[in-house]
């Protein structure tokens, strides 16, 4: 689904945020990433959706070369791509419905057809009933599930998650990553950035470590944490 | 909690079904445009305002001329012509020439002023007086004021005036159209005038939207942030600023015409008295249909312009951190 080759990111500045880094995630797997602030999750993510471009190496999500996605395709494709971020990014002048329903105003799907997908993502995160709050009424981890169902509304074969759990606490984060592991067990590819390894590790799936923008070999890792 | 199959992404939507969908984005992006301008009323009745009278100067002051070209234009046709006639015709030849003339069907009527008569009138009319009681005899020759039928076109007028001064008996025919000619210049270049003006006032219709939307887009820079991260393009973000450009612009010629009805009805009164003291029955002419509408659409087109320039300038600016 992913491949990353010897990808590098360098900033303006020198700094390097990737260095050479080379990865891949199979369709319908579901992948964490740890490192502590800084190592280069984030840059990775932001690679994937395109709202970065690699100083150097290649970027390959689902058969397509980012490379050569020109810019007037970005949007076309990151709407392939369901994303999750740790601050939710949800629009407060709306509705939780209307925040949802945003990627398939985006993308044209039809009034009708977008109520019936809209109300079948909230009842996935377990929030219909509360489809005409506005999000500043709901709880932080409710909001975090408005952000998921907005990432699974155009129903996306990737889905990937910025410190989706960054913000709640240990209840909560766990409600969050039941909900992922479910849209994992229909399909979905997950690319999940966290520092939160007890999590990780009661979820019981691959995980990478990266650390100054390198991968840490397996056998290091435990030592590194 | 159901969980549905996820396999199949987004399916694109196709042919007549495409257009709908179109057609209903427009509508729904246009009229949540046009709520947002009403959830400001204060601000966007300022904005509307601004471009109601910028759109109003030179619609009122092109009517103006239309005015004034259409009062005019009678001008041309109503002038006399004075005939002077030989020094030495007498006063009953040239009576009986005022008669003979008074036949044609393109005179409505002549008017005979003896010698006598116009000396008594110059007399009176240019000061000297007295002293012109000492020339030895009468300077002056006996004149015929012919006045055309107002069924004259201008090629006729100058053709009857050519067959008058072809008479044995007159000596110059003189028509002064030559005032009515240079006011008429005088209109041109206002009206040209008008044009320039016009076309400044639209532009600064286009900054004053331009800079509208662009303070519009700051303050939504978040909202179109997260929608260029989940896909939306540079088209859908920039569609409801164009809206808002399209309503402004539309409001704004709407009460432009507004404006200059108003300004027509408080001119109707001592219009309807001027016309009383010249016994005619001419009123004020009010915008026709094409201008009116022409008045929107540069309201509209204005709108767009300056939403667009904005939109197109800031939104490429704003791209997900």
């Amino acid at each position: 689904m992913i491949r990353i080759e010897n990808v590098t990111k360098r900033y303006p500045g020198g700094q390097e945020a990737l260095s050479g880094l080379n990865l891949a995630v199979d369709k319908g797997e579901m992948l964490f990433i740890t490192g502590h602030s800084g190592a280069g999750k984030s840059t990775l993510l932001r690679l994937i959706a395109l709202i970065e471009r690699p100083s150097s190496g290649q970027v390959i999500v689902d058969g397509q070369n980012t490379r050569r996605v020109k810019r007037r395709k970005i949007p076309a494709y990151r709407r392939q791509i369901g994303m999750v971020f740790q601050d939710h990014k949800l629009l407060y002048d709306r509705p939780v419905a209307d925040n949802v329903a945003l990627p398939l105003v985006i993308a044209g799907v039809s009034h009708r057809d977008a109520g019936r997908r809209v109300r079948a993502a909230l009842d996935q995160v377990g929030l219909l009933h509360k489809e005409r709050r506005t999000p500043e009424t709901l709880s932080a981890g409710e909001q975090q599930r408005v952000g998921i169902a907005r990432a699974i509304v155009t129903r996306p074969k990737l889905l990937i998650a910025d410190e989706p759990t960054g913000n709640l606490d240990p209840d909560l984060s766990l409600e969050v990553m039941r909900i992922f592991r479910r849209f994992n067990e229909v399909g979905v590819t997950l690319l999940i950035a966290s520092h939160d390894i007890s999590l990780i590790d009661r979820m019981g799936c691959r995980r990478i470590a990266l650390d100054e923008g390198r991968l840490v070999p397996e056998e290091e890792e435990e030592s590194w944490q | 909690m159901a969980v549905t199959r996820h396999s199949d992404a987004v399916a694109p939507v196709h042919s007549s079904g495409a257009i709908a969908t179109w057609l209903t984005r427009h509508v729904s992006t246009s009229i949540g445009s046009l709520g947002r301008l009403f959830r400001q009323p204060f601000a966007s009745l300022m904005i509307v305002l601004v471009i109601a009278v910028t759109l109003a100067i030179p619609a009122s002051l092109n009517l103006v001329v239309k005015n004034a070209q259409f009062v005019s234009s009678g001008w041309d046709n109503a002038l006399d012509f004075s005939m002077y006639l030989q020094k030495d015709l007498s006063e009953s030849d040239a009576s009986e020439l005022a008669k003979l003339i008074q036949q044609r069907a393109d005179v409505a009527s002549v008017h005979l002023v003896t010698a006598s008569d116009a000396l008594a009138e110059f007399k009176v009319q240019s000061g000297f007086g007295e002293a012109l009681d000492h020339l030895a005899e009468n300077p002056l020759p006996h004149t015929l004021v012919v006045r055309p039928s107002s069924a004259n076109t201008s090629e006729s007028m100058i053709l009857l005036q050519e067959e008058l001064g072809n008479l044995p008996e007159a000596d110059l025919v003189q028509v002064d159209t030559e005032w009515v000619q240079r006011f008429h210049a005088i209109l041109d270049i206002i009206k040209q005038a008008i044009v320039i003006g016009a076309s400044l006032l639209g532009a600064a219709i286009i900054v004053i939207i331009g800079n509208t939307i662009r303070l519009d887009i700051q303050n939504r820079r978040e909202e179109i942030e997260v929608t260029k991260l989940i896909g939306a393009s540079n088209a859908f973000v920039r569609r409801p600023f164009l809206w808002s450009g399209f309503w402004y612009g539309l409001f704004g010629g709407l009460l432009a015409l507004g404006l200059v009805q108003y300004g027509l009805f408080l001119l109707e009164q001592p219009a309807a008295r001027l016309a009383g003291l010249y016994q005619s029955g001419v009123s004020i002419l009010s915008l026709d249909l094409r201008e009116s509408l022409s008045i929107l659409a540069v309201g509209v087109l204005l709108g767009l312009i300056g939403s667009w320039f904005a939109a197109a300038r800031h939104m490429r600016r704003i791209e997900p951190r």
